[in-house]
């Protein structure tokens, strides 16, 4: 088993026929996701990639059966793609594009509200590098060949240190039930502690590698979480140890701006939720083998 | 996006927030003829840079006369300030703002941001107004209010008459009170602003709610829809790397150190700064040159750390996905042919192709050290900086 997404799951593409939606929509097929076809207003009824293009999410729902999409929408336009694909009965919406405003991202939750806990879409992102269940299916931009199929599943903001993690643990022989990388805006869809939670529940993950960066509190409070209802053992890592009071390290969320959102306040607080933490980002791989040998929990 | 005080206060004003009566100078003439059209018999001089605590840096100066207030003015223009935001470079006062000065009753601390644990707009208010709010929150931590405001319904009068109340303003003033604190909620809502600090709001003798001072800061992600917000951007505020990385799509932070990085993806070039303070050395920047890497990125970034005179390493370090490293490789040596470094050149190449990245880096004429993992990348780069020491 794997969370969000497996090869049967019928995905849709927001913004398909651009030439970033194109081009990744391409990339997804070829690792063999279950594209059904795409979304871009006005350009209903053409074909793109051999595939229906649709005026609406909800036409689209409606003829294929989709129920998750990949968003590449442009920042101007995204909030309101996103609220399209909730309200059309999407299930599990990654939006990829980065530059969303921050109040659009809280307009965008605030929408989520009006659906039932069954009924709501999972909106992971923005500013992601999407889903990949390895083997299976990728709902996102990653580079498919270097995540093996296995049991660890990893959640982290960043995409290029998602990948350092993924080949770590590839070199080591150690594979990945799903990668979910939730992005690196101050507010977003999906947070690390929604995440852990579907992992929890997942038969096939084993342990789980969060991989975290300063600013906000979502860390933490994934920590927490886990303290009080995980029994699967939780692997982090922190990023931004150097990193100057005040000032955004390339992500919009990576700040600090309070107590416990610098690198070495997350750690403690996470060492005392019991969560076993990676020293540094060169060994997240050999810290996760030496838990899953039984060496550490 | 930070701004000035005088341009914050104008905005506030646009939201019915009464400020005292102001203008801005650009010299001690002008700032002269300001204080006679303000009028009055005493002004504040307020020199106008993107940081607070201005006070204890000698950037706020009390005058007693129009001749006092260009002498202030003289002494502030082209003054570098430092203060305990700026960083010990500090920053350049271009012009001040003259003020009429305020006979404070009462000063009061509001504050909004975005919470980011329960995705509201927060309103932090005190009765300890001219502290920092770190200093409140130490200090007097059982003044501060906090009321979260649900965005898509806005700000209740009652909210903010809670807030008055808490703060114990009395009955006549609250409504105005309130009115002003409803005037920073829609300032920060309707902007697209991701802070609003009126530190302090006072009441004054003569019984005005009054913004004394005021920060603000605003999404750059929303600046596309923000065109009167964009132009008030001071780049003579903004560190003159960061300035000319951020109109070239890099994203760019000057620091300390003097091992100067290039990395695609924030994450990963946080992770990397981590591995060269662990190796015992100190980054000169947050370098992030974005997933692709492209190698007119590569060239740009290697400029630009070359601006930094500190930097006596350099460190890339390339995670290339979608992208491959043969051509990550290749951007690499182009950019060596246009740009001489002169100094120790620490790669790391991982993920697709790594072997043939590796190969062409090799085959081709640059000078440079091969580092395979991130531990790797960070030990090597510390090394030839002690090696070159030595």
């Amino acid at each position: 088993m794997t969370i969000l997404i497996d090869e049967k799951t019928k995905i849709i593409v927001q913004g398909f026929t651009g030439k970033i939606g194109s081009f990744h929509a391409d990339e997804m097929i070829k690792y063999g996701s279950n594209i059904v076809g795409g979304v871009t207003p006005g350009k209903g009824g053409q074909t793109h990639l051999g595939l229906p293009v649709f005026n609406t999410v909800k036409e689209a729902v409606k003829n294929t059966g989709a129920s998750a999409s990949v968003l590449f929408v442009p920042p101007t336009f995204a909030a309101d793609s996103a609220m399209e694909a909730a309200d059309a009965g999407i299930k599990t919406c990654v939006a990829i594009t980065d530059g969303i405003p921050s109040h659009d991202m809280i307009k965008i939750k605030r929408y989520m509200r009006r659906y039932s806990k069954s009924e709501k879409m999972t909106l992971i992102g923005p500013n992601c590098a999407g889903v990949i269940s390895p083997g299976k299916a990728l709902l996102g931009i990653m580079p498919g060949h270097i995540y093996k199929e296995g049991n660890v599943g990893i959640i982290g903001r960043s995409g290029t240190l998602g990948y350092e993690a993924a080949q770590q643990l590839k070199d080591l022989g150690i594979g990945v039930s799903t990668s979910v990388g939730i992005g690196g805006d101050p507010i977003n869809g999906s947070s690390f502690k929604d995440i852990i939670e579907i992992f929890e529940k997942d038969k096939k993950t084993e342990v789980i590698l969060m991989i975290g960066e300063i600013g906000g509190p979502q860390e933490v409070a994934a920590g927490k979480f886990a303290k009080e209802n995980m029994s699967k053992p939780v692997v982090a890592y922190i990023a931004g140890l150097t990193a100057p009071k005040g000032r955004v390290m390339g992500h919009a969320g990576a700040i600090v701006s309070a107590y416990g959102e610098s690198a070495v306040e997350k750690v403690e607080l996470l060492e005392e939720c019991g969560v076993i933490i990676s020293k540094n980002p060169s060994v997240m791989g050999e810290t996760i083998r030496q838990v899953l040998n039984g060496k550490r929990n | 996006m930070d701004i000035h005080e005088y341009q914050a206060k104008k905005i506030l004003s646009d939201f019915g927030v009464e400020i005292p009566r102001g203008g801005i100078a650009y010299s001690p003439e002008n700032a002269e003829n300001k204080a006679r059209e303000i009028g009055g018999s005493k002004w504040v001089v307020k020199a106008q840079i993107h940081s607070g605590a201005r006070g204890k840096a000698g950037g706020i100066i009390f005058c007693n006369s129009a001749l006092e207030v260009a002498q202030a003015t003289d002494k502030l223009l082209g003054k570098k300030l430092v203060t305990n935001q700026t960083g010990s470079e500090g920053k350049i006062v271009n012009r001040v703002y003259i003020e009429e000065a305020t006979n404070i009753r009462k000063e009061l601390y509001l504050g909004l941001v975005f919470d980011r644990s329960s995705e509201c707009i927060m309103v932090v208010a005190s009765t300890e107004g001219g502290m920092s709010v770190e200093e409140i929150s130490q200090e007097k931590p059982e003044s501060i209010i906090r009321s979260k405001i649900e965005a898509a319904v806005g700000m209740q009068k009652f909210q903010a008459r809670e807030i008055a109340f808490g703060l114990g303003i009395k009955p006549e003033l609250i409504s105005r009170t309130a009115d002003a604190i409803i005037g920073c909620y829609r300032a920060f809502s309707e902007l697209d602003a991701t802070m609003v600090e009126v530190n302090p709001l006072v009441i004054s003798e003569q019984e005005q709610i009054l913004a004394l001072d005021c920060k603000m800061s605003f999404d750059n992600n929303a600046l596309f829809r923000r065109n009167q917000i964009s132009e008030l951007r001071d780049k003579t505020q903004e560190n003159v790397n960061e300035v000319y990385a951020s109109d070239r799509g890099l994203n760019y932070v000057s620091l300390d150190g003097n091992i100067g990085n290039i990395i695609n993806g924030a994450g990963l070039a946080m992770a990397s700064m981590d591995m060269i303070k662990l190796a015992g050395g100190e980054p000169a920047n947050f370098l992030d040159v974005g997933g692709g890497a492209t190698p007119e990125k590569i060239v740009k970034a290697f400029k630009l750390i070359l601006m930094d005179k500190k930097v006596k390493v350099i460190l890339v370090n390339i995670f290339a996905g979608i992208n491959r490293c043969d051509w990550v490789a290749e951007g690499i040596i182009q950019a060596l042919q246009i740009i001489d470094i002169n100094m120790p050149l620490v790669i790391r190449l991982a993920g697709t192709n790594v072997e043939k990245g590796n190969k062409i880096l090799k085959e081709s004429k640059i000078n440079y050290i091969e580092a395979t993992t991130l531990a790797d990348a960070a030990n090597k780069a510390v090394k030839a900086l002690k090696d070159l020491t030595k």
